[in-house]
Parts: structure tokens; sequence; C-alpha cells
């Protein structure tokens, strides 16, 4: 039984281990205190309501989130605006819609069910916006990179000065998180870029924490409810265990075998 | 068998047993004999008809709501993920299941290595599994293209291209797979199909393991034939069916972990970019079961040799009962067999860490020393070592070396505590 559990646990450990190692770059992640990590890990509401204000101040400008609703934005576990305020944010865009019964598209404000309205029509028509550059959809992006949410937390901080010798080409910029150091999007960021009306000090530090945070929750939106389950989970599961584990000693007391 | 078989005492139920006696089927199951002594080890065969039966509940679920289209399929995953109700935790359930599986069945056979269960008269057994090992990963490569990521599709290019090194006919097998001259909307419907084909394929092959299983009984770690029912063996039911629910429940925890707390970390984060015909991504790298293999392929440097060694590197295992030459079961008693069998272990997940790496430098190196290895153990260690080995007596029960007067009584005793319990 001990030898059994040891080894088990090398070879658990191994592979989580080693597809780790593998999708682990070179660079040292810039770090920061997550709420939602851990087997208790929630969203931090504030944080994901100033997230969600960058997000559709900065980023929304050229890359799209197509896989979220504003619905979403009142639902528990996210952001949680109340109904009306997530009802108000849909209206302030315009959506297109159609055809009528004379066959015409028309627009008209966002419901709650509608995606949030992507900010151009179509791939070709963001590469040509961007010089050649598709800036990727955030849904899930934050899934989508090796080193998850600090990768993203670090990029957002990562503008520095090329090295000398080095010439970037035009619309080209320097990012020491980036792969391979070049990187079509300018710096997003700037102190004071947005207004919090929280009150936060929107350094871009603190940006880059809030709009890290809303990413991760388009692309886990149930992370909340995901953690809490698993808890309950594992705790049935353990007592389960530990009852089955007397039963077992109790039938097998009857011969003279351990088990 | 014994005083409390179940007998049908319904009339309807006398009836129906008479012509199809399923019900005393039961009998054989809960009465079926089985060595006292088996450890931990052995009850990966409980948990691998588990991990089987979750694939499919949670695939037929998810298969309510995908959507087999190459501009539908990722769109699909995400609407499971978000607005189908515990969408994604049967998801995830499936994802890590698959990961869990293989992590099972890798357990499984390697456990059958140790204890030499492959040998006669199990070698059908053996055969069987073998051929479930390969359909399990002809379904797990099949899944992992439907959520048409960008290591879907290009997973799909690299591994279906493979048959293109087949001379003469590859690049026409190769079009006839894709259904088209590339990895496309054709490809992934068959895949699809094929995918939910599959599990029920291993599903039948399931029930001709463990019948042919049932007809010599369980191997158990001493090796030895034992008598069946008698002192050394237990009826299955309860004390196997409890045993076996014990180390379920501790395998379900750990599934549990990995499903609530680190669903996506056995994924590669590429996938979840959706699949572009026009953006290679840096590197390809299959899932981490199928790495060792992957390994293998490219330390070959000729395409065609490289399928070749993959192939028998898998096909190898079914020749093991006649490969390995020794009469001697279990590793306990084969000193040397059971060194061989450590270094054998650590060959594979050496050869696993490199099949992640890029395939240059000192990892090719290693890879090709891995390979090389891997192939000699299997035909130059087995055959030889069961005539040159030495091994220690084995006991002639399970039971007689615990009660004494047996000539083998100090070395069984011994080797008894060093046995897993």
């Amino acid at each position: 039984m001990k030898n059994f559990l040891k080894i088990t646990s090398i070879i658990i450990s191994l592979l989580v281990f080693s597809n780790n190692s593998v999708a682990a770059e070179k660079v040292e992640y810039l770090k920061t205190d997550w709420s939602f990590k851990g087997l208790f890990g929630k969203f931090d509401r504030g944080s994901l309501q100033r997230g969600y204000q960058v997000y559709t101040e900065v980023c929304a400008s050229c890359h799209s989130m197509k896989y979220v609703s504003y619905r979403n934005l009142a639902e528990a576990g996210g952001p949680e605006f109340s109904k009306e305020q997530a009802k108000a944010i849909a209206a302030s865009f315009e959506v297109v819609d159609g055809p009528n019964s004379d066959g015409e598209m028309f627009t008209r404000p966002g419901k709650l069910s509608d995606k949030f309205v992507m900010p151009y029509e179509n791939v070709k028509a963001a590469q040509a916006a961007n010089g050649g550059a598709y800036p990727p959809d955030m849904s899930v992006l934050v899934k989508a990179r090796g080193g998850g949410v600090d990768y993203i937390y670090s990029l957002l901080q990562g503008y520095e000065d090329p090295p000398i010798g080095l010439t970037l080409d035009d619309g080209v910029h320097y990012n020491k998180y980036m792969y391979g150091n070049m990187i079509k999007m300018a710096n997003p960021l700037s102190d004071g870029l947005v207004e919090y009306s929280d009150g936060t000090q929107a350094s871009i530090e603190q940006m880059s924490k809030d709009v890290t945070t809303f990413l991760m929750w388009t692309a886990e939106p149930h992370l909340e409810s995901r953690h809490k389950m698993g808890f309950k989970v594992i705790v049935y599961l353990f007592i389960l265990t530990v009852l089955v584990y007397y039963s077992m000693k109790k039938i097998w007391s009857r011969i003279e075998t351990e088990v | 068998m014994s005083d409390h078989d179940y007998t049908p005492k319904s009339k309807v139920g006398k009836w129906f047993n008479d012509r199809l006696p399923l019900l005393t089927l039961a009998n054989h199951l809960t009465d079926y004999p089985t060595p006292k002594n088996l450890n931990y080890w052995w009850t990966f065969g409980g948990i691998l008809t588990f991990c089987l039966i979750t694939q499919i509940v949670t695939g037929l679920t998810l298969a309510m709501h995908y959507i087999a289209h190459a501009d539908m399929a990722f769109e699909s995953v995400e609407h499971i993920m978000r607005d189908v109700n515990y969408g994604w935790l049967i998801r995830y359930i499936h994802a890590n299941g698959a990961s869990m599986f293989f992590l099972a069945v890798y357990i499984h056979i390697f456990r059958s290595l140790f204890y030499g269960s492959y040998k006669s008269p199990r070698e059908i057994i053996w055969i069987i599994g073998i051929i479930i090992y390969l359909l399990m990963m002809a379904a797990a490569f099949m899944g992992y293209v439907l959520p048409w990521g960008q290591m879907s599709f290009w997973g799909a290019t690299v591994i279906t291209n493979l048959f293109s090194a087949i001379p003469l006919v590859g690049e026409g097998i190769v079009t006839w797979l894709w259904g088209g001259y590339s990895v496309d909307n054709p490809t992934l419907t068959r895949f699809f199909t094929l995918h939910y084909l599959i599990p029920f394929l291993i599903l039948g092959l399931v029930v001709l393991h463990i019948w042919a299983l049932h007809v010599p009984g369980n191997n158990n770690p001493v090796g030895i034939d034992i008598k069946k029912p008698s002192k050394d063996t237990v009826p299955f039911h309860p004390y196997i069916v409890i045993k076996d629910g014990f180390a379920l429940l501790m395998f379900m925890i750990v599934f549990a972990f990995f499903v609530f707390y680190t669903p996506n970390i056995l994924g590669h984060a590429d996938n979840y970019i959706e699949a572009d015909p026009l953006v290679t991504p840096a590197h390809i790298v299959p899932e981490w079961y199928l790495l060792p293999f992957y390994a293998i392929l490219r330390s070959v440097p000729d395409k065609l040799l490289g399928v070749v060694a993959m192939l028998s590197a898998i096909l190898i295992l079914a020749a093991l009962p006649w490969l390995d030459t020794s009469k001697i079961r279990s590793a306990v008693f084969r000193p040397l067999y059971k060194q061989f069998y450590w270094i054998l272990v650590a060959d594979v997940l050496i050869l696993g860490y490199v099949g992640a790496m890029p395939a240059e430098g000192l990892y090719l190196l290693i890879a090709r020393v891995a390979t090389a290895y891997y192939f000699i153990h299997f035909l130059v260690i087995l055959p030889v070592l069961g005539f040159k080995e030495k091994t220690i007596p084995v006991p002639l029960s399970i039971t007689e070396p615990v009660l004494g007067g047996s000539v083998n009584f100090a070395t069984a005793k011994n080797k008894e505590s060093t046995i897993d319990k």
C-alpha cells in the first residue's frame, strides 16, 4: 500500500511537472496575488468591474470578444453588475440586426441576449486596420497562452525601449515578455488612462491586474462554481473513501490476509 | 458452487433464465475465485472499466451539444463551456477523463509487465488488451481533433501525414483519409463518426478481455498457478468488490482534483486558439500519453522507417509472451529482470519527456539512445534473460509459506514482506 501510493504520486507529479515545464517559457513572469487561485479562489468583483471598464474603453477598440454576451455581465460569479446596469451597457452599443420584413438590415440598441459587439466586421478588416496583425479574440485568450494570467499581466507591463543595436520595423514594438520580443500591438496602457468610478488609482499595474482578472472570467465564466463544487465533491469522496476503507477492513478481517 | 447461489424464484424469472441464463451468470461473477494476495496494482482493471463508462456517458452528453463542422466546432465547444447547464463539468470530465484513462492503462500495462501476467496461459487476454490500447489511442487522437483548435488541426495534419510515408499508395491513402486535399470539414466529420464508434468497439473487447481472464483466472503477485477455489482464493464478492471500490474512490479523488482545480493543465494552450490552416504553431506536440511514441517516430531520420519504428514499438508488445523466455512469471523472483524492468520504466519516461521537447541537439540524441534501448529490452534482453537468469525459488502456494513447513519457507517469507500489501 505504501509503495503503491509512493509510486503513483511520483508518476502524477512527473506528469504535471513535465507538462508545466514544457509550457513554461524562459522568462520569469511578473507575479501578483490572484484572488481566483487556490481551492476557494473567487473573483474580486470590484476588479472584474474595473477590468470590464478597461476592456471596453481600451482593448475593445481592436479586440473582439465574440463568445461573451451582455447578459453574462449580470450573472452570478462574474462582475455581477445589476440587471439594469447590464441592460444599460448593452443598450449603449449599436447592434446590426435583420433582415426586417423589407429585407433590409437595420441597427438597434443592444439587448442582454446579444453577444459583445465586434470592433471589426471580419478578420480581414481587423488585419487591414492593424498593419496585417489580427488582434486575437479575447474570449478565451488567457487559456490560449502558455503562461496564462501571469503572461498577460506581464505582457501589459513589459513594454520597453529595444536594446541598443536592435532596430524595429515601423509598427513593431519591443516587449520583453512577448514570444520573440516583437509585438505589433502598441503599448495600450498609460497611467490614468481610464477613470475608475470607485476611486481606485488607475496605474498601469492596477489596470493590468483588473483587465487580466476580467479576461480570466471571460475564459472561465464558471470558475467560482467549479471551485465550490470541487470542494464539496472532494470532501464527499474523502468521507466515502474512509467509510469504504473501514468496511473493507471489516470484511477482510474474516480471512487471515491483510488488505 | 456455494450455498448462497442465486436462483430465480419467480415464474417469469425461471422462464427467462431457462432460455437465457443471464440471472445465474451473476453467480459466476460473485463467486469468481480471486487470489487473495492481489495488491493494489490489481485494482486498475476495475478503475479502467469506470473510466470507459465515464467517457461514454460524458461523451454521449457532449455529442448532444457539439457540432461537427469546421466552421462551428470551436464555437460549439465554447457554447458547451458557457451556456449548456454544467457543460463545463461534463467537458472537463471528458477531457481529463482521457488522461486519467491513459494513466490507469499505463499502470495496468506496467503491472502486467512486472508480474508477467502476459505469459501462458494468458496470452489472449494480453493481446486483446493491446488491441484495446491501440483503439484507445485512435479514439483519443480523434477526440483531440474535435474541438478544432490549433493543436487539433495541426496534430491531425501531422499524424495523418504519416501515412504518406507508405510507398506508392501513401499519398492516395492520405487524400482518402482526409476526404480532400487537406485536413478540413470532411476530415472532421469522419473523425467525429469514428470517435463515436470506437468506444463501443472497446466496450466489446473489454467483455472479451474479462471473459478470457475468467478462463484461467487472475495472475497474482507471487505469479504461481493456484488451485481454485482454495485457501489461496477469495470470492470476488464481497472481497474484491469492496477493495476495487476503495481504490476507485482514491482514484476519483485525484480525478476530481484535476477536473475542478487544474482542468487545463494536461492540455495544450494552443488548442484554445481556433484552427487556422495558414498559421503553424511553433511546436506541434501530441497529448502527453502519446509522447513516448512520438519521440520514437522523430528519432529515426527516415520518415517511413520512423513510422515503422513507432508502430513496431506498440506491436512488439503483442509478441511479448513469446519474447520473454522465462518460465517464472513474477519479477519478485527474478532479481535481474526486476532491475531491467525499472530501467525500462525510466526509459519510457525519458522518451515521454524528450517527445515534448524540440527534436534537436541533445534531446534528439537522448531520444535515439532511449529508442534503441526500448527495442533492445524486448528483442535482446528479455529473450536472453530467460536462459541466463538465476531465479529465486518460488513458493508452492500463497498460503503455504506463511503456514511454514515448505523448503521455500525462508525465501518465501522474506519475499512476502516485500510484496506490496
